[in-house]
């Protein structure tokens, strides 16, 4: 395997509290030294002006494989990784089949070494065939290798099948990841509950269907002692509750889409179904909640919720369109124009909730730079601007609202267990 | 000599727009040029009874995704009265339950050079889609809860006509507001036309949040219909509610049906609207339906002779419309 030297970098590694310009050794797939000299490596890469980044995690992906191979595929999806930024992703398991047995974690894993992309996380449902009725087989899930529980795309509705889940899981320290919607608050629901539903006539899911199912998990998560992970946190209130909660010690992290921290309810004014996701975009109160969460921390994490689809099925009514929008591909050049640039969040801390947290979380190796650790590497530019062209994605769907928008920042090489995968400039 | 069609010809030229999609967007000056000109049309028509063959050689298709008997026909004949062709598309009949987008359908119909499509569907938004989809004009003949234009403005129109302004004047919404696209053009409209606006209803179906656009609310018909000189019914649409948002029917019409003994304690020259079909004994008892403060059939003519304005002007600004400024 060839040597790599990443000179003259601003390496930063929040796993270590490293912040510093060094020059970063790579050999056999892993983190040799720091600060080591230009000296028959079999590449130099010159990052000078550029940020070095363990490479980025996106622990919520829709790859859609297998079943529905028309809008993602396990390639395709993990190529988009690769080009956000991403070297590890993990990917939910509501396809079709369900990612309820051994065999389908297997089938993930396959495919994702056929495609030879980024590292691909497998989470496995919590109850068979995502019906929310039994628990699936925890134990052979872990065994395959799962590295969480959920049966994201829908929620796990009954009570009792959740506290058993925490119960179960705990034997395998895995958390359980939950999509936190009352079902019977968003019936029918398209967008954000709020003036903006009103005046469009649409109907709404409010905020409270989220609090609702993230106040219950807390108290189960503390009741039994399980980790609760809140995903794609957007309410206000939930913020509020987890913070609480965390203060309290319940075992409960959360992460949050960058669609939630930069866009709002208001947007479906253009009826567009690029805008209509789940939970949906919220209020304008909403999202200033949210960002105070990811500023204190109670928002441990930025992730994705990559969700294509193909043209043809958004192109439907409002009420028809399904929800959900990509986000590998814009997800590094939003955290930097909507948080690094205003002040919201430094480096390091963007960073870690990219990193580490998300590594932590699914306890998983990486998301460090640690000497001996796996070289996962995204280098960035920070400074260089450019417009969302979302038919130059890599990923099979283009379903996105940030078409056109000029954001700052992107990856510009991103070297997976010591190979580079991407590279901004290379031919697509 | 002087025909009709001159007389209409003198209409200022002040609409700009290809379509009309909703009340929201339209200033108070367009609102009242789409009122006097229908209130022309209703003259040079004889009461909407005559042709005036001001659109000769267009064609209006009507795509209606949703079920309609008046708004339709009332299209349909507006076009006709203008010397129009009409195309009519229903969604049950057609290659929608084959699998084909509705975007498709409309441009294959548009394909067919037609000038202007009507549609109506229970998505909200989808005139709009329409109109960034397709080169024809599109109007808007209702999308869910909410827009209904035509309706507003037919409703707007009556009062006009019934008391020679709006400005001034109080009127109630009264019912279904939450899953109502009539109420929504209402507000829209009523206010820009300097009414004061109330929505009654229960309290499920009227949220405190339609404060924020302007409007009084209440959930006490009793306590605010003495003030009100117009009642607009509306019906309650349990076809768009997803869970019962009143006990009963009955109780509901205990609460806000317009009765005989409400009548009695309401202004005497209130005026009744209903943007129909009207629920006989639910919002409405049958005495006051057919009463002599009811417009409710006024409201239909004038629904003709809104939508032959509304044609001609989108019509007249989307293509080269002889009648314009009497060229």
């Amino acid at each position: 395997m060839p040597t790599l030297l990443i000179q003259n970098g601003r390496v930063i590694d929040p796993s270590q509290g490293i912040d510093r310009v060094s020059n970063l050794l790579i050999r056999d797939g892993k983190i040799a030294g720091y600060d080591a000299s230009p000296n028959g490596q079999d590449r130099i890469i010159d990052a000078a002006g550029k940020i070095v980044s363990p490479g980025l995690i996106d622990m919520h992906v829709h790859l859609r494989e297998p079943g529905r191979e028309e809008d993602e595929t396990i390639a395709t999806g993990a190529a988009a990784a690769l080009a956000g930024g991403f070297t590890s992703i993990a990917c939910m398991p509501n396809t079709d089949p369900p990612i309820d047995s051994q065999a389908s974690v297997e089938f993930i894993q396959h495919q994702a070494a056929r495609a030879d992309q980024c590292n691909v996380y497998v989470i496995a449902c919590v109850s068979k065939n995502r019906e929310g009725k039994e628990l699936a087989e925890l134990g052979q899930l872990v065994q395959a290798g799962a590295v969480g529980f959920s049966d994201d795309g829908a929620p796990v509705y009954d009570p009792e099948l959740m506290r058993r889940a925490f119960e179960y899981a705990q034997m395998f320290d895995k958390p359980i990841l939950n999509h936190e919607e009352v079902r019977e608050l968003t019936r029918g629901g398209v967008m954000h509950e709020g003036l903006t539903s009103l005046i469009l006539g649409l109907a709404g899911m409010p905020s409270a269907a989220e609090d609702v199912m993230v106040a219950r998990d807390l108290s189960l998560s503390m009741t039994t002692g399980g980790r609760i992970h809140v995903m794609h946190i957007s309410s206000g209130g939930s913020v509020e509750l987890v913070r609480r909660a965390k203060a309290r010690g319940i075992r409960v992290t959360t992460e949050i889409c960058p669609h939630h921290f930069t866009l709002t309810d208001e947007c479906l004014r253009s009826f567009d179904s690029n805008f209509k996701m789940s939970p949906p975009l919220r209020s304008r109160r909403d999202v200033e909640t949210c960002i105070a969460g990811l500023v204190d921390g109670t928002i441990d994490a930025i992730c994705t919720d990559h969700a294509p689809h193909a043209a043809e099925k958004k192109m439907r009514e409002l009420d028809q369109a399904p929800f959900g929008i990509v986000g590998l591909e814009t997800c590094l050049g939003l955290v930097v124009t909507k948080l690094i640039e205003p002040g919201i969040l430094d480096w390091p801390a963007a960073i870690a909730k990219m990193t580490i947290n998300p590594a932590r979380i699914l306890g998983i190796p990486k998301g460090t730079l640690a000497l001996g650790a796996d070289a996962d590497v995204t280098i960035i530019d920070p400074e260089v601007r450019y417009v969302v062209d979302s038919s130059k994605f890599r990923s099979k769907s283009v379903n996105t609202p940030f078409a056109g928008w000029h954001l700052r920042g992107r990856a510009e090489t991103v070297i997976v267990g010591g190979r580079v995968k991407y590279e901004v400039n290379e031919k697509r | 000599m002087s025909t009709a069609t001159d007389e209409f010809s003198t209409i200022p030229a002040t609409w700009a727009r290809r379509h009309l999609l909703d009340v929201e967007s339209l200033s108070a000056e367009e609102i009242k040029l789409i009122l006097d000109t229908a209130e022309q049309f209703k003259d040079a028509t004889d009461g909407c009874k005559h042709k005036l063959p001001v659109l000769q050689g267009k064609t209006l298709a009507n795509l209606f995704f949703e079920n309609s008997t008046r708004t339709r026909t009332s299209f349909s004949l507006a076009m006709r009265r203008l010397g129009g062709d009409t195309v009519d598309f229903t969604a049950s009949s057609s290659s929608l339950s084959k699998g084909e987008t509705f975007i498709d359908t409309a441009k294959n119909i548009e394909a067919m050079n037609v000038d202007v499509v009507c549609v109506r569907h229970s998505t909200p938004g989808t005139p709009k889609l329409l109109s960034e989809n397709l080169d024809c004009g599109v109007i808007n003949a209702g999308d869910g809860p909410h827009e209904h234009p035509t309706q507003g403005l037919l409703d707007m129109m009556t009062i006009r006509e019934s008391r020679g302004h709006i400005e001034g004047l109080t009127v109630a919404l009264v019912g279904d507001i939450a899953h109502s696209r009539t109420a929504r053009s209402n507000i829209w409209g009523l206010q820009k036309l300097g009414a004061h606006v109330i929505v009654c209803g229960p309290a499920t179906l009227v949220s405190p949040l339609w404060e924020q656009l302007g409007v009084e609310v209440s959930h006490n018909l009793d306590e605010i219909l003495p003030r009100c000189d117009v009642l607009n019914l509306l019906r309650i649409q349990f076809e768009r509610q997803t869970t019962r948002p009143f006990p009963s029917v009955r109780e509901y019409a205990l609460l806000y049906a317009m009765n005989r003994e409400r009548l009695t304690r309401a202004k005497r020259d209130i005026l009744i609207l209903a943007p129909g079909p009207i629920n006989r004994g639910v919002e409405v008892t049958t005495d006051v339906a057919d009463g002599t403060h009811s417009l409710i059939l006024n409201q239909v003519t004038n629904g003709l002779a809104v939508r032959m304005a509304v044609l001609w002007l989108v019509c007249g600004s989307n293509a080269e419309c002889g009648m314009r400024n009497g060229e």
